[in-house]
């Protein structure tokens, strides 16, 4: 079980990992950053507006589906579907930018700074600024813009200013990078970082605004089933739509986690984001965790059919519970999400998101070797309307 | 026991002056660049230069050294490289203190301990690490002082009096003073408030102040010598020798940086 004494998530460090690596210039930000937020995070005002919120605007609590055809069709055990891609904006991420938006107001900030890969943070984070009426900037690569061309064009209508950002791969890591620059620069505006990734106090406050998946999940399943799962499993990319499933079943020693990273075209080929496979410890963006490198610590590219998979460093958190065996890791190639989705879609009517397929793949592939009174618990963290170009290019289907 | 960094600032403040010091990165323009670019930056008064090292995301910096570690690491510049790069200079008869200048990724994976020992061994003098704030450095730190090397620390206009009188016990040779709020890159202008941020810093510690980020022209290094113990310049410098023929370089960089040291001395 998890020691508390090495875990240290108020001073940023989760065992060896975490920590605060950021240029001098942002570490007053960040200091007052993490005062407002432990100030807020006992706060019953705070919360209670954003309950509210949540109720009222972002659709929660979000469903739990049974999904009686795909477990049918797997044969084995019972697969459960935490319905994050029934949230307003279309996943998860709508739960991390209200509360950080929130925060941002009673911080009395006016102008947002956010990065985004698969482009549903950027929406996200679009949508709360227009919601409380916040100037908002979102940087992009290049690369990612031209995969999800229809989330660039929700985010302007939604009246964010989107910059591509032309450096590296042009994929998120590059993102960040920018959106950390622009921060240095303006020391001033909030940077609302998407994923439990970064400095502290980002891996704790979005583990905390995430947990809402895992909290309600617990109360819908026992109420559906009068039991836990046996297995929970969850796409990361950073990891924060997987550690808020994760997190309120960590105390839970019969429920077994497991994340699953995008495997790409096989990790033996070099061109996959699988951290705990083919990563080692480094320090990146902020944080120290499982990176992926060459031997002289120059980030690795990395790749994977979904942008929000699509980067170089798992959150520390999740670091930690690999460390510590709580939770195991595992990848799904490109074909296998693209297979899931596809399954998802005959069996269950639900179209998910490239990112969360890769989750479904795993739950296909486990279900069979398990037996009919088990449960297995997918945090279906987005839907997949944004995907469904490169799904047609991937099939060779013109739309 | 001073070191070379310390006795440097020491001797310059004897003499009334500021030091200057220039900012080159291992593998640019070419592979070899450094090895002829250092004595040139010396010949045209450099008291102490920082040797970049390469990193594929360096988030603290804008598009020149975005660009020259780019160009850097197509060149296949490791850290091991940069390493030799110092031994080099030292073996063809540079003097002057070395400071190595990089992310710390590439450091932790070559191994904190390992990696300032080899320093040392180079004959480097010190280390700036811009993502490496005091509360993570630790084993840095320990490894330095074993080796009796400087960890030179940054303070930005954005820390608070607090902040920086423990920032500043913990550096070692200088503070490194960030000029304004943003990324490294040249500048038409010095930021207003910075006279106001070194007093705060002098009123918080002993050590030479070396302003960098956005020193471009003669004209900052004149008012930065007004204000302070040492001026750095780096992408400036870099976009200058970038836009001369291979042929141009040297000697242009060593006008550049003749200029700069007018500029400071007359100030």
């Amino acid at each position: 079980m998890l020691k508390e004494p090495v875990v240290s998530p108020l001073s940023g460090h989760f065992g060896p990992f975490g920590g605060r690596y950021i240029p001098e210039t942002l570490m007053t930000a960040v200091d007052e950053l993490t005062a407002a937020y432990l100030q807020v995070r006992d706060d019953a005002a705070f919360q209670q507006q954003l309950a509210e919120l949540h109720r009222s605007y972002t659709g929660r609590p979000t469903a739990l589906t049974f999904a009686a055809r795909l477990s049918a069709e797997c044969g084995g055990a019972q697969i459960w579907l935490k319905r994050e891609d029934l949230a307003h904006t279309g996943a998860h991420k709508i739960n991390n930018a209200l509360g950080q938006g929130l925060l941002a107001q009673r911080m009395g900030k006016r102008r947002i700074i956010a990065e985004t890969g698969a482009g549903q943070h950027g929406v996200a984070t679009a949508a709360v600024c227009a919601l409380l009426g916040m100037e908002c900037v979102v940087y992009m690569g290049t690369e990612d813009m031209a995969r999800q061309q229809p989330n660039v064009f929700r985010m302007r209508l939604l009246g964010a200013e989107v910059r591509g950002v032309d450096t590296g791969a042009r994929t998120l890591k590059d993102a960040v990078n920018e959106a950390m620059r622009d921060w240095v620069t303006n020391p001033d505006s909030y940077y609302l970082l998407g994923s439990a990734l970064g400095p502290h106090p980002y891996p704790l406050m979005v583990r905390d605004f995430q947990s809402v998946i895992g909290r309600e999940a617990r109360a819908q399943i026992l109420a559906a089933t009068g039991r836990l799962p046996d297995l929970i499993i969850a796409c990361v990319g950073g990891g924060s739509n997987a550690i808020g499933m994760f997190y309120p079943f960590l105390d839970d020693a019969d429920v077994e986690l497991r994340g699953v990273e995008a495997g790409g075209h096989g990790v033996a080929t070099g061109m996959h984001a699988a951290r705990f496979a083919g990563g080692r410890l480094g320090i990146f963006q902020g944080t120290r965790s499982y990176v992926l490198q060459d031997t002289n610590g120059q980030i690795a590219t990395t790749h994977s059919i979904s942008a929000g998979l699509d980067y170089a460093a798992v959150g520390p958190e999740h670091a930690w519970l690999h460390d510590e065996e709580r939770a195991s890791y595992v990848d799904a190639t490109d074909d296998d999400a693209l297979a899931a989705f596809q399954t998802l879609c005959r069996t269950e009517g639900i179209i998910p998101a490239l990112e969360s397929s890769h989750a479904v793949a795993e739950a296909i592939r486990l279900a069979p070797t398990m037996n009919k009174d088990q449960i297995i618990l997918v945090n279906l963290s987005g839907r997949g309307d944004k995907d469904i170009f490169t799904v047609a290019k991937t099939l060779g289907v013109e739309i | 026991m001073s070191s070379r960094i310390a006795a440097t600032f020491a001797r310059l403040a004897e003499e009334g002056r500021c030091a200057l010091m220039p900012f080159l990165s291992v593998g640019y323009p070419e592979r070899d660049s450094v090895l002829e670019l250092a004595p040139a930056l010396i010949r045209g008064g450099a008291d102490l230069l920082e040797i970049g090292m390469p990193f594929s995301d360096p988030l603290a910096d804008g598009a020149t050294i975005q660009r020259t570690t780019e160009i850097a690491l197509r060149n296949g510049i490791t850290p091991t490289d940069c390493l030799e790069t110092i031994k080099a200079l030292r073996a063809s008869g540079v003097e002057v203190p070395l400071l190595l200048m990089g992310y710390i990724n590439p450091m932790f994976q070559y191994g904190i301990e390992r990696f300032v020992a080899a320093a040392a061994a180079a004959g480097a003098d010190g280390f700036i690490v811009p993502d490496l704030p005091p509360e993570e450095a630790d084993e840095f730190h320990a490894a330095t002082k074993q080796h009796g090397l400087d960890l030179v620390f940054l303070l930005a206009p954005t820390s608070t009096d607090e902040r920086i009188r423990q920032v500043a016990e913990l550096s070692s040779g200088f503070v490194y003073c960030v000029a304004l709020k943003g990324v490294t890159g040249a500048r038409s202008e010095l930021a207003s408030d910075l006279g106001a941020f070194l007093e705060r810093v002098r009123q918080a510690t002993d050590l030479p102040r070396a302003v960098g980020f956005g020193i471009s022209r003669p004209e900052h290094v004149a008012q930065v010598a007004r204000m302070a113990e040492g001026a750095i310049c780096a992408s400036a410098l870099l976009d200058y020798i970038g836009s001369l023929e291979p042929s141009a370089r040297v000697a242009g960089a060593e006008t550049f940086v003749r200029e700069l040291r007018e500029a400071a001395d007359a100030a």
